[in-house]
């Protein structure tokens, strides 16, 4: 590309974009995952093992039917929405069914998630979009062009919104009842945590696709090399995230160059073995 | 203090707790004591504000703790269930520093740093500040815990059987730490006790509940009597002389 007499053009229209979106959504959804195993207290739940990213592309294909011309806002309006919505359902079944510590969360989290993804296919048929859940769904940077990207930024709000209120969910993943002692509003930790997390996972999901399995592995990485106290572990958060993103991106393009695999399917694979690994490791520790 | 006013609070259809009245001096420690389901624990935790009431008043110093908000009442009181599942990956040092969250909202000053030392060494646990949770056996856990709500440097402190998961050893340890607690440090310490004789020695005040009500409250030593002891735990009690003062036998 340097050597190319259009090559400065080429790299700020599509590498720049793609690299920025790769740190953005890396970071953003490493982070998503960890608020979310505070709040909940469970080491395996991530916005794709709570239904979270189904229900952003359901309010996604829900409004791209009803409204064929809206807007990307508008779009991402609704999948921000549906996230939050499904995500609050999901905590509100876990405060009654009081499973925190156990496997079977991020098991219904799936089951959850495989519903409304369903729900989605099926209103996908009916209208004939289903090309466009596909594209969505597959997790991929290839698309990621000067002029589409911009909209992550806001997901760089995020990221500095649970650093100021970090200490906030760590207090919050004590428990309910420690959170209160020390005086700090358990609900309203909750629900600032899944706007935040809703937030986050909308515009990824909108502009990216679903990156399976990332706010899974990295928190947990981090976690056992440097405990869970979160202020001081966002900066690891963010990069490990970044750099796994960028690693299987990479991947991705290599694999079956000059074609690219999308990056969901990389992290799916080494999400699942690391998964699994961490399965094995927490029954080792009894 | 502590003053319960008219305190009642029904879970379905049989269990009832109250009408409780009840009042705590500020100062010494006063425990808890009745057969299960006497409605110990759920007393405490209502005084703790983490469980609504469903009549009555509660207030602890001054302030009533329906009305007052969570994080002023953090200043007051803090609590410490029984039950504590923490699956955070925090250090000792880390955790008992949320309990100065009240104070500084997170951001520790050197004040705090201060009053978590002071907690850590209270009970104890300087030689494991740098180890994490789960890498600590059950009762040093607990002393953990307890140092987290000490480390609050709250006028009022309750435990719900904090001697749960603890040896006989570290048992007479957590209750001297209590106790010095209530002399050394001047706090108002009330604690559920499953142990009779542990309330006899280290209590001022025994308070006895029995079907949800409180049947028996005054100085250790006037509640140390066979009969009484009897007729709350439905049980034959007999009172012996100890070398540190009366022992239940009930075996």
């Amino acid at each position: 590309m340097a050597g190319a007499a259009d090559g400065r053009e080429m790299f700020a229209i599509t590498r720049v974009p793609r690299t920025i979106a790769l740190v953005l959504a890396g970071a953003a959804m490493s982070m998503s995952g960890l608020v979310m195993q505070l709040i909940t207290q469970n080491r395996f739940v991530e916005p794709t093992t709570t239904g979270t990213t189904e229900w952003a592309g359901l309010g996604l294909i829900a409004v791209m039917v009803l409204f064929p011309g809206a807007s990307l806002m508008a779009r991402m309006g609704a999948a921000i929405g549906a996230a939050f919505l499904g995500t609050l359902v999901f905590f509100a079944f876990l405060r009654q069914v009081r499973l925190r510590s156990s496997l079977i969360v991020p098991i219904i989290g799936m089951m959850l998630g495989a519903v409304v993804s369903s729900v989605s296919t099926f209103i996908a048929l009916q209208f004939d979009a289903l090309q466009i859940l596909g594209v969505w769904f597959a997790g991929s940077f290839t698309s990621i062009l000067k002029g589409q990207y911009e909209i992550l930024w806001i997901v760089a709000l995020v990221v500095v919104a649970v650093f100021i209120a970090a200490d906030r969910f760590t207090v919050a993943g004590l428990g309910e009842e420690v959170a209160t002692t020390v005086g700090v509003d358990y609900q309203k930790v909750v629900l600032l945590g899944t706007g935040l997390i809703a937030i986050a996972t909308g515009v990824v999901t909108v502009v990216v696709g679903a990156l399976p399995f990332l706010g899974l592995i990295v928190p947990n990485i981090v976690s056992l090399v440097r405990g869970d106290d979160l202020r001081s572990n966002l900066p690891w958060v963010c990069l490990l995230g970044i750099a796994i993103v960028t690693a299987c991106d990479l991947l991705g393009r290599l694999i079956i160059m000059p074609f690219e695999v999308p990056v969901s399917l990389i992290l799916g694979i080494v999400g699942a073995v690391v998964f699994v690994g961490l399965l094995l490791r927490q029954r080792a520790r009894g | 203090m502590i003053r319960c006013q008219g305190v009642t609070k029904s879970y379905g259809e049989h269990a009832t707790i109250g009408p409780i009245d009840l009042e705590i001096p500020t100062g010494g420690v006063t425990a808890l004591v009745g057969p299960n389901g006497a409605g110990k624990s759920t007393l405490l935790t209502m005084i703790g504000r983490l469980l609504p009431l469903d009549a009555g008043t509660i207030e602890v110093c001054g302030h009533d703790v329906r009305a007052t908000p969570s994080r002023k009442l953090a200043h007051v009181l803090s609590i410490l269930r029984q039950e504590n599942h923490i699956s955070t990956r925090l250090t000792v040092r880390q955790l008992v520093g949320f309990g100065r969250f009240p104070h500084s909202q997170g951001r520790l000053t050197a004040r705090d740093q201060q009053a978590v030392s002071d907690a850590i060494d209270f009970l104890d646990l300087a030689a494991l500040e740098g180890r994490y949770l789960d890498e600590l056996s059950g009762g040093q856990r607990q002393r953990a815990y307890v140092a987290m709500v000490l480390a609050q440097e709250t006028e009022v402190l309750l435990l719900d059987e904090p001697l749960n998961n603890l040896d006989m050893q570290h048992s007479v340890a957590m209750m001297k730490q209590l106790d010095a607690a209530a002399r050394e440090l001047g706090r108002t310490v009330v604690i559920v006790l499953h142990d009779i004789n542990f309330a006899a020695r280290y209590a001022d005040r025994i308070c006895a509940m029995k079907d949800g009500r409180v049947v028996e409250y005054g100085p250790s030593a006037e509640i140390m009597r066979a009969d009484v002891l009897t007729r709350v735990f439905d049980t034959d009690v007999q009172v012996i002389d100890g070398p540190d003062g009366p022992l239940a036998v009930y075996y």
